[in-house]
């Protein structure tokens, strides 16, 4: 026999496990990378989201489409738009090189949304604009180059 | 409360091109109010997530670098009218929203 004890902690634990899933998004998440985040400068902060080193990437070459603008006059709002041909693309790191804390946005994504993703960015200077793809645990990249007239860090916007 | 969250939708061949626009400073922690030259804290987005019909089809994170307001583009397959999407963020200060839009 179930003791009743026994009955409210089965309700307490399916309690909590409705209340947790409610809060942490469906399994496979990673939740936002604090230390990833924080990382000051490029080779340590590709790094830490787990490129060892960016040079040795696969290019993306005509797979993985990056449209930034050439020359962005206010470096407050950059448009950035990447687009990803890679079959079960998972994930999009954006990296600013040249700004304070390099990694700028990551995108996951599932099947039921196109690896597909416009937005805009803060740029501090002219820099490289990194593009890293991830699927099926292989890392691609692709980057281009953004003169930035004014910087869009500590300024006003 | 506001709204934080504007959406536009549009749908062709089944594939939903969804622009949204959450409402919010993006404060990097550089910058200084013009009058007391104090250092404005730091108050960003670090996740949003999006949903189709309740369930979780995209997880975004930010960072400081990006704009103020924050413009987000994405496509949506596979959908049709009466689905609902919808975008929740969470910020640095335990600020949140969300907004709903329902397909038509």
């Amino acid at each position: 026999m179930v003791s009743e004890a026994h009955q409210r902690r089965i309700f307490l634990k399916s309690a909590l496990a409705v209340i947790s899933s409610l809060i942490v998004p469906s399994v496979g998440y990673s939740r936002w990378d604090k230390n990833a985040y924080n990382k000051t400068e490029i080779v340590a902060s590709v790094q830490s989201v787990g490129v060892t080193n960016l040079a040795d990437l696969r290019e993306g070459g005509g797979k993985i489409t990056l449209l930034t603008p050439k020359i962005a006059e206010n470096g407050a709002i950059v448009p950035i738009t990447v687009n990803s041909k890679i079959p079960n693309t998972e994930r999009i790191f954006i990296f600013a090189e040249k700004n304070p804390q390099p990694l700028v946005s990551d995108y996951v994504f599932t099947p039921h949304v196109e690896p597909f993703v416009a937005s805009r960015i803060k740029m501090s200077e002219t820099a490289f604009v990194h593009a890293i793809v991830l699927a099926e645990g292989v890392f691609y990249r692709t980057a281009r180059e953004v003169k930035v007239t004014i910087g869009g860090c500590g300024e006003d916007s | 409360m506001d709204k934080t969250v504007r959406f536009r939708v549009r749908v062709k061949d089944n594939i939903a091109n969804v622009k949204a626009m959450i409402f919010h400073p993006m404060e990097t922690g550089y910058r200084r109010d013009k009058n007391s030259k104090s250092i404005i804290p730091q108050h960003f987005v670090h996740t949003a997530i999006v949903t189709l019909n309740g369930k979780t089809i995209m997880e975004v994170h930010w960072s400081r670098s990006v704009s103020k307001n924050p413009y987000l583009n994405i496509q949506v397959p596979g959908v049709s009218a009466g689905d609902e999407l919808s975008i929740s963020w969470l910020d640095n200060m335990g600020q949140s929203g969300s907004g709903v839009s329902t397909i038509s």
